[in-house]
């Protein structure tokens, strides 16, 4: 039976894990590869990196990441942050990386995901979607890291990527992301129920309860959280055995 | 001598180079078909859309070459896919015909999103790939075409439905699921297939 993922991101920069890393046991919390192989060791079904490095070497050293994350890790993994080319991709594919997840250049320019799913796959290409709810209005898409609206509808979006030929949708809701609050169970039901290809859930985990809700109650194929996990709040191993004891299927 | 990964384009293949690596394992990456015929292990790896990859097999003359080989034989993936006879992908191709499947994609079903993205379990292991390894162990997919299960099945997986996770003719072995990324499960089926 396929089970539900279970997916820890890392930011990164420069080559380096930040946004504070609290985790006993490990001689550097800022080496992604230590970071990674640990996280595979407790059971992750896959790995987020998202890259925020704003340099001019940032694809050098992105792809010098991949490369070093790949020689390591026995489990898929996911790139992105701020990729905008196809030779972008061919370089983090060739290097190394399962997956390679775009978003503002998807805004920008939607005919890339065309060309990206057909010179890789679709099964390679993940569309990051960043929603954030307004009252009226509904739930609106944001671009350039959460910064501008752009005024589109969430759902119309991710079926017009999924359309496009993404082959999976990585959906973060701003409106819960740090709240812990738990994931927003409306849109990531929405969007599940109207589109052919897996829905990773992103924003607001805090309980392991909110990831039972996420995969019973919307749908969601994964469940994508940070810093849950980077401060060792929850155990992916202990989750894991909760939703399990929830009747949701997972490996274990 | 030694570990032949056929190069033809066919996707990211650093992955199974690095799972060889981490295994102590040497191999070379080559579309040259001499060293192809000499090595002890063939592995062919594959990503992406079928059609491309035939068409550059056909460019390298791997098309004839393959079917020919008699040391044991790992398809992955596409790599897999491509052993059949026809597949469906891309309005319709011709494959190498070396196992007699036809591979068919998923029907699109509300609680079964296609691709087939994750880890899923294998059923009804026969053969000594599977070595130490039960029907409680699990294995990553990416996939949006599969083979039927037949006799050549000798391992299934269901997605609601059963279908070949893995099959074999003779030397030549496939597996539809990625071993390189299937942590330490996938480790010993490749750990298994270099014992052959």
């Amino acid at each position: 039976m396929l089970t539900k993922r279970i997916i820890p991101c890392l930011d990164v920069k420069d080559g380096r894990t930040v946004k504070g890393v609290r985790f006993e046991g490990l001689r550097d919390a800022g080496d992604p590869v230590a970071l990674a192989s640990r996280y595979a060791r407790e059971g992750a079904d896959e790995l987020v990196f998202l890259d925020i490095t704003a340099t001019n070497q940032k694809r050098a050293t992105l792809v010098a990441l991949v490369r070093d994350v790949a020689r390591e890790l026995d489990i898929p993994f996911t790139v992105g942050g701020g990729i905008g080319t196809i030779s972008d991709v061919e370089a983090l594919l060739m290097n190394g990386a399962d997956k390679v997840s775009i978003n503002s250049a998807a805004l920008a320019r939607p005919e890339l995901i065309d060309e990206l799913a057909a010179r890789f796959g679709s099964q390679c290409i993940v569309v990051a979607a960043d929603a954030r709810y307004h009252e009226p209005g509904g739930w609106q898409i944001y671009t350039r890291a959460g910064t501008h609206n752009t005024g589109l509808d969430a759902l119309q979006w991710c079926q017009e990527v999924a359309d496009r030929g993404a082959g999976e949708i990585l959906l973060t809701s701003m409106s819960n992301d740090g709240t812990k609050d738990g994931f927003a169970l409306d849109i990531t039901g929405a969007v599940s129920r109207a589109v052919s290809v897996p829905v990773v859930a992103s924003g607001g985990a805090g309980s392991k309860q909110d990831f039972t809700n996420v995969f019973q109650l919307a749908h969601a194929d994964a469940g994508l959280a940070a810093s849950i996990f980077h401060f060792g709040e929850i155990g992916i191993r202990e989750l894991k055995e909760h939703l399990r004891q929830d009747g949701i299927a997972v490996r274990l | 001598m030694g570990i032949a990964i056929i190069d033809y384009k066919g996707g990211n293949v650093q992955s199974v180079l690095f799972a060889l690596e981490r295994l102590g394992v040497q191999a070379t990456l080559t579309a040259d078909h001499d060293v192809i015929r000499r090595a002890d292990k063939v592995l062919f790896p594959g990503e992406g859309e079928a059609a491309s990859a035939m068409r550059e097999l056909r460019t390298q003359g791997l098309h004839e070459l393959l079917p020919t080989l008699t040391q044991p034989f790992l398809g992955i993936c596409l790599g897999m896919q491509l052993l059949g006879r026809h597949t469906e992908e891309g309005g319709g191709t011709d494959l190498l015909g070396i196992l007699p499947f036809d591979v068919v994609r998923f029907p699109a079903a509300p609680e079964y999103k296609v691709p087939h993205m994750g880890w899923n379990n294998l059923q009804t292991l026969r053969s000594p790939l599977f070595e130490g390894l039960s029907g409680e162990d699990y294995v990553y997919f990416v996939h949006s075409y599969y083979a039927p299960v037949g006799g050549y099945t000798i391992a299934e997986a269901a997605y609601p439905e059963p279908f070949s996770a893995a099959v074999q003719h003779e030397n030549f072995y496939a597996v539809q699921f990625h071993t390189e990324k299937s942590g330490p499960v996938g480790t010993r089926i490749l750990e298994n297939f270099l014992k052959l």
